[in-house]
């Protein structure tokens, strides 16, 4: 996994409430046998393009200095709906590193993580407020994160805190692989199941026990 | 002092810890993991690529259902969906993980068949590659959707890293009204509460509308949970629950079964138990619902009026409305009863199961369907398929001009080609109502299986207990 350490781009306000992983990335778009690498022109379809086919030129990450943001400030709840990786996958490939938000999408949050794309959550007000800063300055201004130090920086030089959970953090920041880290794990694994297999053979022997 | 009371979800979830991990999060045994389709072969090509085998395949079921045609003999399928199945086959056999192919009686929405074979008891952790694992709590597990990296985790190590989340019960209280289903219960919740009203909980549904209600009405309900935001939601066990598990094809016989039972009686709230957040419905307050915009909290009685963006304040809000009425083609102040539909789907893992498809029948009986309608019948599994074969509903829908289908995800999502044509719109049993969900440009209306067939006879969104409901 990509490690994420710290970060300073462009960020795109795109803070409209609910947007669900079916409009970062249209079924359509994603069923197959290998669709890894071929997702990012897809991303965000259903706002980024026109019926036509063209691109929505209101959109933000239509608008110029919008477009190589590495950024997303979001509304909240972003990532909520379908379980599909391929919407944290289809951010990255368009480049997203980071997403700032108020609340997103329990599985989308896990999501996350499992790609070394990092969710920060903050209050609605400070979303709010970065984005204002961003807006107030047509998008020519940048945003900083740092994980370790757990502050974000906005463009005008203020600065926000913001925590992760620790195991998340250090895996995060080293770029470890998560089951490489429970493989640690494995004999902790081992005398649970023997454990519960005594107390609820039926979990282990379906229909038989 | 005196200890404070427990949590069903604490019970459940402290019984499965493996590790504590700190900060709040665990190391949690998966006893159930369900593969399908989209998903499931690559999970298992992954961890393959690491040179490693599932560490338990004989908790780990897999079945066909995002991709698979449901026209007749499966014509259709798409050359993704074949190619998909057929990975699905060669992976779970050289895994040695069980499959319920395609025809066989197994074979269905992954969530209807977990708790309809008996695979998904009470007490069980359950995970799916799919957001809508929530549904199989309805029987007293916790279950819930997970990412495809998160799947090969499970795979691998038979546990998922994760974050315990806050509580949240959600009582219904009182009897439900005539033609009221526990769809409309689900969808009055998140209307009034918000899609994200759930978002980071854990959520029990209690009080005694639940417990008045069969388990396949529970399982609607909690499928519903992910539209609130919830990944998490569940009914504690109870005799109703005992009672649709015992017999069933993959659940403990006999003295285990009893033994079982005793276990599982222990899995309720404890009456001083204490919540992170309550929320309390008349459930005498609720109407039909039927959704309005894109998000399931855009939804209201049928009767109601559509809200007119004018009257928000928040500049956000006021245009998330605005886009969502110009996608459906509604105007505010309009009510959506009278409004002409193209298309009726009766599916999906909501609503597919033979109580469902009763409730439908009783509507569609003896009527027709508008003749500018399409409407289809997507049983959730072979084995609901066949039931209403034996009661005659598929004659009941054929005859009324309803198409009447193989089991499978079908329109609900879209994934197998089958789609509401751009434009369109569309009464759905389904759960999302999102834009392009069901085809790009569709338009969905999420509704009750009585309600769907209502709007399939009359053409148009009505009201389906004056049609017998």
């Amino acid at each position: 996994m990509e490690k994420f350490t710290t970060l300073r781009t462009a960020a795109a306000p795109l803070l409209q409430e609910n947007i669900d992983t079916d409009t970062i990335i249209p079924m359509a778009k994603m069923v197959g046998v290998s669709v890894r690498g071929s997702l990012g022109q897809w991303c965000l379809a259903p706002l980024r393009y026109l019926p036509d086919g063209s691109e929505n030129p209101a959109f933000v990450l239509n608008r110029a200095p919008y477009r190589g943001a590495q950024i997303l400030l979001t509304g909240p709840n972003f990532g909520c709906g379908s379980s599909r990786e391929t919407a944290v996958w289809a951010l990255e490939e368009i480049g997203i590193r980071c997403v700032i938000g108020s609340s997103f999408g329990d599985i989308f949050f896990n999501n996350c993580f499992q790609n070394g794309v990092l969710p920060v959550v903050v209050d609605r007000e400070v979303v709010n407020e970065l984005a204002a800063e961003v807006e107030a300055r047509q998008g020519a201004a940048t945003i900083g994160v740092d994980l370790e130090g757990g502050v974000i920086t906005a463009p005008s030089g203020k600065t926000h805190p913001f925590t992760v959970q620790e195991n998340r953090k250090e895996a995060l920041l080293l770029g470890l692989d998560e089951i490489g880290q429970t493989l640690r794990h494995d004999a902790a694994i081992s005398a649970f199941q023997a454990r519960d297999r005594l107390a609820r053979p039926w979990i282990y022997e379906a229909g038989e026990a | 002092m005196r200890s404070q009371g427990r949590t069903l979800f604490a019970k459940l979830w402290d019984s499965h810890v493996v590790a504590d991990l700190g900060d709040g999060t665990a190391l949690l045994h998966i006893d159930r993991h369900f593969l399908h389709d989209l998903g499931g072969s690559q999970g298992l090509k992954d961890i393959k690529a690491r040179g490693m085998k599932p560490r338990s395949p004989e908790l780990t079921f897999a079945v066909p259902d995002h991709t698979m045609s449901t026209a007749r003999g499966r014509a259709g399928t798409t050359p993704a969906g074949v190619s998909l199945l057929q990975a699905l086959r060669e992976e779970t056999e050289e895994a040695g993980v069980r499959l319920f192919d395609v025809g066989t009686p197994g074979q269905g929405i992954v969530h209807v068949v977990g708790p309809e074979l008996g695979i998904t008891l009470p007490g069980c952790v359950v995970v799916c590659g799919d957001s809508h694992t929530c549904t199989q709590g309805g029987v007293g597990a916790l279950a819930f959707g997970i990412g495809s990296t998160e799947l090969a985790h499970v795979l691998a190590t038979q546990t998922l890293v994760q974050r315990r989340p806050k509580t949240m019960r959600v009582r219904f209280e009182g009897a439900m009204p005539v033609g009221v289903a526990p769809k409309d219960l689900i969808l009055h919740l998140i209307g009034t509460n918000g899609a994200a009203g759930g978002t980071g909980y854990a959520i029990e549904y209690a009080g005694s509308t639940i417990r008045a209600m069969g388990v396949e009405g529970r399982l609607t309900i909690c499928n519903l949970s992910i539209e609130l935001g919830a990944k998490m939601g569940f009914v504690a066990p109870d005799d109703t629950t005992f009672a649709y598990v015992q017999g069933r094809m993959l659940a403990p016989k006999g003295a285990a079964f009893e033994r079982a039972v005793a276990a599982w009686r222990e899995l309720s709230s404890d009456a001083d138990a204490e919540f992170d957040r309550e929320v309390v419905i008349n459930t005498a307050d609720v109407a039909p619902q039927v959704t309005w915009g894109t998000s399931p909290e855009q939804v209201a009685a049928f009767d109601a009026p559509i809200p007119d963006p004018a009257d928000i304040e928040d500049a956000g809000k006021r245009a998330t409305v605005e886009a969502a009425l110009d996608y459906m083609g509604l105007r505010a102040g309009d009510t959506m009863a009278g409004t002409r539909v193209d298309w009726v789907f009766i599916g999906s893992c909501t609503n597919s199961r033979i109580s469902d498809l009763r409730d439908a029948a009783a509507v569609a009986r003896g009527r027709k369907v508008a003749g500018h309608v399409r409407a289809w019948v997507v049983p959730g599994s072979e084995g609901v398929k066949r039931a209403a074969e034996e009661e005659g509903l598929d004659r009941v829908f054929t005859e009324a001009g309803f198409e009447w289908r193989e089991p499978g995800c079908s329109m609900c999502v879209a994934s197998n080609g089958e789609i509401v044509p751009p434009g369109m719109r569309a009464v759905s049993t389904s759960n999302r109502n999102f834009v392009g969900r069901q085809g790009p440009r569709a338009r969905t209306h999420l509704a009750s299986p009585a309600m769907a067939a209502a709007a399939a006879i009359a053409g148009m969104i009505a009201d389906a207990r004056k049609m017998g409901a």
